[in-house]
């Protein structure tokens, strides 16, 4: 039982169980971008069941939808952290021992290395002025007797190397924790906002609101803003430059009994950022004011955001007034009498052509195109709908009876056959915003800093060894040379032999002539040194497969 | 807002940089037909099933073979024809291309005052002369000059692509493009892009190398058998056998390109280093993105077509840096996954700009 845990623990550990899993995860992330995703963009998925009546259902019960949020994707994830952590724990504990136990043994046969040399010969020298020349260069040093008399260094640098590997590592996790976070505590929602309105921050205030896991949402950081002004600019073909808000806003308690007071310019790309909360400029409209006096006198005038239909700022919406045309002296409601109005607002009516779209962004020449309905607007039903359409089956009913249309321009009237006037008082843009709070991200971008920090070090830091055996014989003194680099082997056979002619000049050795045909390394007999640098890398897999 | 003329010249300077890689391309070519390696290689063949030997002692453990010697292919000999001068005219003509190419950007970005990589067009300039730039620091620091020609196919192809069915008119950036993060963002990305298309090329190269000399070792290996035997049974209708066995021994394409490529140990360091390189700034691109899209759409990760295909390109390359140190994954295996990196590369540039809609709709091609 022990036994097997322990197999299973190795194979979860090991690097090829890692490989494995991150292709799987680059395998398991492609539906998310092939499939509409639901939390992105949900009219997406609903069209996705229009086009493909007979495959949006499959896609759907295996989760293609929710990819990001399924359980065969989070399997995988886990597993690889699983696998991520446990290789952790084994490699950090080997990358310590390594550091304090400093560079191994030097191998017994040095022309076992990938790098060796036959340095010189002197009739006396010690070894501790090696040891200095490796020192100089940043070597981390260790000298050792053997046995029969012989003094081995051995050296090692480029420990930033492994580092820097577990450092990308670790912070990989700390931006998985900080995802977490984000999903737990933080919370977004969306709104509009009309110039000379103030909105608060609760949830009834929001078109839409996603609160994380453990967020209680009655409970959001208080704070105001107030809309003042909303500037659009725009190219010659019509494409937009930038947009501008100038708001005002109060964060903390005292926001909701007082106006808000400080001052901010609001843009695309700069939020204004509070202690627990963000506010994001998203997009922008036009709320065309629209003053009906009904029969009884009784004046309804209110700015109801349209919404924009092409980059012209063509926008649609509707203005519902349930209480139209009811006799103030009476108690009962005429239903039938009720008063809704479509309309297509254009900030610039074409010059010539049907007046439905609109010919430019801008708020040159603005008219809206007014349909008037009276009759049972179905908004007494209980039944929740868009605020954006009238309930068309009211309309195909004939309970609610078109009056006809008319393009209206600002102050513009129109006299409808009961006598009621409906008026384009004229617009006030609105802006929609996101509001969201994410306390782990300053953890994920730490942990993406430091995963980009590690990354540069492991890649671009060499690990290298460097061994030097002095051995007397016939009472001159021979010294025999040894290295390897675990990559940029290139680099490091010009760093040995330099290092090798230091050595020579600095101890003023005799150098022999090498034998050009010394035996090529195998890696089956590779000295331990050899393996224990390459251990490191990989050590639940090294030397099992 | 849009300078017209220097708009004009602008793309009057991607044609020129067109045809400069264009002639580049012949000279390279003609250095790869006719060069020194050519003579190299047709010496080495003798040579290689040796140096196989020393190369597959390293498979084992990761990078050990790097130390043995390097291989005599890949030095240049010192017999250079004429080819040679083509090959200098070939690196004089990608530099002028190069500095065409970044007229050509500057220019557009004068044109419409703003950082010249707004649209998909823009993009993939961009890539391409981070490109060539990768490929000029390669050619001048290793014996590869020759094989200039297979990274400006790539390129040229790429090129032209974005001037025609991709091109869009100068113009300025929508408000939510216009950041600080997105240009550190798009111009690391694109640097990125350029060097993982040299590493690409180095990769589908490796392959047909490491198989070229799989089958001259094949043929080695038949050749000493057959001498073996031949001496053992000393009888003189054995020679008619290994000469049939030798009209079998044609090469294919592409494995005719073998003989003139740098050795596979070659090619994979090359490759790894390349990727070393450029896999840092793709994630620092990737990372610079998520920074914007926090400040442009309030969060910085929401899986979006374009994002979840970066992570897809990155969580690839990663596995290839790890496949690299993983037991009999090194070599062919590692550089498949290379070949996938790149292929998921192009299907985020492709793919996903013009068929499916995301936030990142910044293509221009209407
Ligand atoms: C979320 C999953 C992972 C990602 C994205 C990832 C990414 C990377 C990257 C980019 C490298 C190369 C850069 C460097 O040397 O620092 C690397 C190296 C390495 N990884 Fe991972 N890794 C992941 C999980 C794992 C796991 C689960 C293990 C344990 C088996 C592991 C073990 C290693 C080792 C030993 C190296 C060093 C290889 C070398 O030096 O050549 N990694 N990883």
């Amino acid at each position: 039982m022990k036994k097997d845990l322990r197999r299973a623990w190795n194979v979860i550990t090991s690097m090829r169980t890692a490989l494995v899993l991150l292709f799987l995860l680059a395998i398991a992330a492609t539906p998310g971008a092939m499939f509409p995703q639901r939390s992105l963009n949900p009219e997406k998925v609903t069209q996705y069941y229009k086009d493909h009546p007979d495959l949006a259902p499959i896609v759907d019960k295996m989760s293609g939808f929710e990819v990001f949020s399924s359980p065969w994707f989070a399997a995988i994830y886990l597993l690889l952290f699983l696998s991520l952590l446990g290789c952790l724990s084994t490699r950090i504990p080997v990358y310590f021992r390594a550091i304090v136990k400093g560079p191994p043994k030097a191998p017994k046969k040095l022309d076992r290395l990938p790098a060796h040399a036959t340095v010189g010969t002197a009739p006396a020298i010690k070894a501790e002025d090696i040891a200095t020349i490796l020192r100089k260069g940043r070597w981390r040093v260790r000298m050792r007797e053997e046995d029969n008399g012989t003094t081995t260094i051995s050296a090692e640098k480029g420990y930033l190397r492994e580092t820097g590997n577990l450092v990308f590592h670790l912070s990989l996790v700390a931006v998985l924790i900080g995802i977490a976070v984000g999903a737990l505590y933080g919370w977004s929602g969306g709104m509009l906002v009309t110039e000379g309105s103030t909105v608060c921050n609760t949830v009834q205030a929001y078109d839409q609101f996603t609160p994380g896991k453990f967020v209680k949402p009655t409970s959001l950081p208080p704070f105001c803003v107030k809309l003042d002004d909303f500037r659009a600019t725009f190219a010659d073909n019509g494409q937009p430059l930038s947009y501008e808000a100038d708001i005002k806003y109060r964060a903390g308690d005292d926001s909701v009994t007082q106006d808000p007071n400080t001052s901010f310019n609001l843009e695309v790309n700069k939020p204004l950022r509070m202690d627990d909360a963000g506010f994001y400029l998203i997009n922008h409209g036009f709320a065309p004011i629209i003053r009906y006096t009904d029969r009884y006198g009784t004046v309804f005038e209110s700015p109801t955001p349209f919404l924009p239909q092409d980059g012209a700022l063509t926008s649609e919406g509707v203005v519902v007034l349930p209480d139209a045309n009811q006799d103030p002296a009476s108690t009962e409601r005429a239903r039938d009498q009720q008063m809704a109005f479509e309309g297509i607002y254009m900030p610039t009516v074409p010059e010539s052509g049907p007046a439905i779209r609109s010919a430019r962004p801008e708020r040159n020449d603005e008219g809206v195109m007014v349909l008037a309905y009276r009759g049972d607007t179905g908004l007494n039903t209980g039944i929740p709908r868009s605020v954006y359409t009238l309930d068309q089956n009211q309309v195909d009913k004939g309970a609610l009876k078109p009056l006809g249309s008319k393009l209206l321009r600002p102050n513009e009237k129109w006299t409808l056959d009961d006598g009621s006037v409906v008026e384009f008082v004229g617009t006030v843009e609105w802006m929609s915003v996101n509001v969201a709070h994410d306390p782990g991200q300053l953890i994920a971008l730490g942990g993406a800093a430091g995963m980009i920090s590690g990354l540069m070090v492991s890649l671009f830091i060499r690990r290298r060894r460097f061994f030097a055996r002095i051995t007397t014989a016939d009472g001159n003194v021979l010294v025999t040379t040894g290295g390897l680099a675990r990559t940029g082997s290139e680099a490091f056979s010009r760093e040995f032999a330099a290092l090798n002619k230091k050595i020579v000049e600095r101890l003023d050795l005799t150098p022999v002539q090498e034998d050009p045909e010394s035996s090529p390394v195998k890696t089956k007999d590779l000295p331990d040194a050899m393996q224990e640098i390459t251990d490191v890398r990989a050590p639940a897999s090294a030397g099992k497969e | 807002m849009t300078n017209t003329e220097l708009a004009e010249l602008s793309d009057t300077l991607l044609i020129t940089a067109i045809g400069a890689y264009a002639v580049a391309m012949v000279g390279y070519t003609v250095e790869y037909a006719f060069g020194a390696k050519g003579a190299v290689a047709s010496r080495v063949k003798a040579q290689l099933p040796k140096q196989r030997a020393l190369a597959t002692v390293g498979g084992g453990t990761p990078d050990t073979s790097a130390d043995v010697p390097t291989p005599p292919a890949e030095e240049p000999s010192a017999k250079r024809g004429k080819s040679a001068r083509f090959g200098v005219f070939a690196i004089i003509a990608t530099i002028v291309g190069a500095l065409a190419q970044v007229a050509c950007l500057t220019t557009r970005g004068l044109s419409t005052d703003r950082v010249p990589w707004g649209n998909m067009y823009e993009f993939i300039s961009a890539v391409c002369l981070a490109g060539v730039v990768a490929w000029l620091v390669l050619a001048f620091t290793k014996p590869v000059r020759h094989l200039g020609m297979f990274v400006l196919l790539p390129v040229v192809l790429l090129l032209g692509l974005a001037g025609t069915v991709l091109y869009a008119e100068a113009a300025p950036l929508m408000p939510a493009l216009n950041s600080f993060w997105l240009k550190i963002h798009v111009s690391t990305a694109a640097l990125a892009s350029g060097v993982f298309l040299t590493g690409f090329v180095t990769a589908a190269l490796y392959l047909i190398r490491e198989r070229y000399e799989r089958r001259i070792e094949e043929w080695a290996v038949q050749d000493a058998k057959a001498a073996v035997s031949g001496m053992a049974e000393n009888s003189a209708d054995d020679s008619d056998e290994s000469e049939d066995a030798d009209t079998s021994r044609e090469l294919r394409f592409p494995l005719t390109l073998g003989p003139r490529l740098p050795s596979s140990e070659t090619l994979e360091r090359l490759t790894f280093r390349i990727h070393a390189l450029a896999f840092p700034i793709w994630t620092f691109a990737i990372v610079a993105g998520a920074i914007w899209a926090e400040a442009a759409w309030t969060r910085y990760w929401g899986w979006d077509p374009k994002e979840t295909w970066a992570f897809i390109s990155w969580v690839i390359y990663a596995a290839y840096l790890h496949a690299r140190s993983t037991n009999g994954w090194r070599g062919a295996k590692s550089m498949m996954i290379v070949l996938a990196g790149w292929a998921s590369m192009m299907v985020n540039l492709f793919v996903i700009n013009l068929v499916t809609s995301g936030l990142h709709s910044y293509s221009g091609v209407s």
